[in-house]
């Protein structure tokens, strides 16, 4: 038992590791070509067929470029940085439920590397570690542009992980526990909605329950991924690269690699917080009349189509909106979607103790 | 009197106002959602990128690229290095040496006199085809080859190799 829990576990998280990869791999490749569309152009087409293999001439340039590293009295820090940049972009996958039961030769395994009970504590906990790689990265480098976008990064992220806490709270009191799994779940089936007579069955998302909660996570997530328009970090236009101007090489790829693993991972999580996570319409008639393994196949594919979706969508917001001034960028976090979460938590309470009795 | 203010050249003007925002501008939402169906848009709208290497773009009949030196129908030179091109171009880039035409070459060069060198210095040619004009024989021509790159400025200075016109492009 103890050893097939080991290699249940080994298997899924080798497995994950190696999607995430592929994916943040796809994604750079993704967004040029996305990039393209939006602007009426192509895209990279050339390599290979419809320029599939982009990505890996990307990373044969990145790895056979020079190794710079600058004249720093922080050398180890320096290469510190990029290496937890990563790490703990890849951390946060271990608490995330890709699926429900597959069941293979009477055995029976979890889609999820780690079901733990504070899950979501964790994913917070991993996020704020995350910009450490940033501080410690742009501040080894020693170049005012890189400090002046490690503490760009800091401050913006020490700011929005408060309004996104604050959102997730709301969720959290709805869903009444902290698994990610458990959250899923309780988003399994419809709620049914009576209008005037007419009966609607909406699917139980927490986006339909928590649609303000939503909106301030989303805004938080694209802060906390340093994406456009939240982007101040490492806008080229005033820092000239932010914290990854004194990187070459692999470092540099590492820290390019990380922003697109966390736009993966917080497309999951929003996949699976808000829209339902691998449940998808008509998901008990597949149990019931398919098998469960089928089932649950095709929940972790409806899953990735989520994810795709979110990931797409912050393409999509990335060509159409331009970047924060930093003071627009400090108000909107401390003065309108922190004051906007706390009143989302009063409402949900209320609405909670006024449903429950 | 004409109301200047009013005239919008591509019916897109817009006056620009400093009254205050509405309560949906000010959510800045609306305006975002708004911006991301016209990207969305252009997502799907059609690409204007032409696939050079593969696909080339058709140049304009009075396009002015490389030069050519032409032969007559009979394959002479036409080019009697009377040198109006050389004067005539703005930008010095022409140079060229004349020669007489020995017994026997008659099928070679059209008459009497014709240009041993002939050079153009295409770092230095502004394609403004005043050479074209200037030649009383219709001996220069400019074409629709994109003159190559190379990697030095000896490279450069074509001379009557580059610029004679072969015997296969013969079709007048």
């Amino acid at each position: 038992m103890e050893s097939a829990f080991l290699i249940e576990k080994g298997v899924i998280i080798l497995v994950v590791f190696g999607i995430t990869m592929l994916i943040a791999l796809y994604s750079t490749f993704a967004e040029r070509v996305l990039a393209g569309y939006f602007q009426d152009r192509l895209g990279p087409n050339r390599a290979g067929p419809g320029g599939l293999l982009q990505p890996l001439a990307d990373g044969v340039k990145m790895f056979t470029k020079e190794d710079f590293i600058p004249e720093t009295p922080n050398k180890l820090l320096f290469i510190l940085g990029p290496g937890l940049a990563m790490t703990t972009a890849l951390m946060t996958s271990a608490v995330i439920p890709w699926g429900r039961q597959l069941t293979i030769f009477g055995y029976t395994a979890t889609l999820q590397a780690a079901d733990i009970n504070i899950a979501m504590l964790y994913v917070f906990g991993v996020i704020s570690i995350g910009v450490y790689g940033i501080m410690i990265g742009g501040w080894a480098s020693n170049n005012k542009f890189s400090l002046l976008g490690a503490v760009r990064a800091s401050s913006q992220m020490i700011s929005y992980e408060v309004a996104m806490g604050l959102s997730m709270i709301a969720v959290l009191m709805v869903s009444g526990s902290l698994s990610i799994h458990e959250i899923a779940e309780n988003q399994h089936g419809f709620i049914d909605w009576n209008w005037h007579g007419h009966k609607f069955a909406w699917p139980s998302w927490y986006v339909f329950k928590q649609p303000l909660a939503f909106l301030i996570f989303l805004i938080c997530a694209f802060a906390e991924t340093n994406r456009t328009p939240f982007d101040l970090p490492e806008c080229e236009s005033e820092l000239v690269g932010g914290y990854h101007t004194e990187y070459s090489s692999m470092k540099l790829g590492f820290f390019l690699f990380a922003e697109y693993v966390n736009m993966f991972i917080s497309s999951a999580i929003i996949a699976i917080v808000f829209f339902g996570g691998y449940n998808y319409p008509g998901m008990d008639w597949v149990n019931a009349h398919l098998g469960g393994n089928l089932a649950t196949i095709l929940g972790t594919l409806v899953l990735f189509a989520k994810i795709f979706f979110f990931i797409f969508f912050y393409m999509w917001v990335r060509w159409t909106v331009p970047r924060f001034r930093y003071d627009q960028l400090m108000n909107l976090g401390w003065k309108i979607l922190m004051p906007l979460a706390i009143l989302n938590i009063v409402i949900t309470g209320f609405v909670l103790i006024l449903t429950a009795s | 009197m004409t109301d200047y203010g009013a005239i919008s050249l591509t019916g897109r003007k817009k006056d620009v106002s400093q009254k205050e925002m509405t309560f949906s501008e000010k959510l800045y939402l609306p305006g975002i959602i708004k911006g991301m169906g016209i990207t969305l848009k252009h997502f799907f709208s059609k690409k204007v990128t032409v696939q050079y290497p593969d696909e080339k773009r058709e140049f304009s009949p009075v396009y002015r690229g490389q030069h050519i030196l032409m032969r007559d129908e009979n394959g002479a030179e036409r080019c009697t290095a009377c040198g109006l091109c050389a004067v005539a171009c703005p930008a010095e880039a022409i140079t060229m040496t004349s020669a007489e035409r020995k017994p026997g070459e008659e099928k070679l060069y059209r008459e009497e006199k014709y240009a041993s060198v002939y050079e153009i210095n295409m770092l230095r040619c502004i394609f403004c085809g005043l050479c074209e004009e200037a030649c009383p024989k219709e001996a220069i021509f400019l074409t629709e080859k994109i003159s190559n790159a190379d990697y030095s400025r000896e490279g450069f200075i074509f001379g009557k190799d580059k610029l004679v016109m072969k015997p296969e492009q013969q079709v007048l």
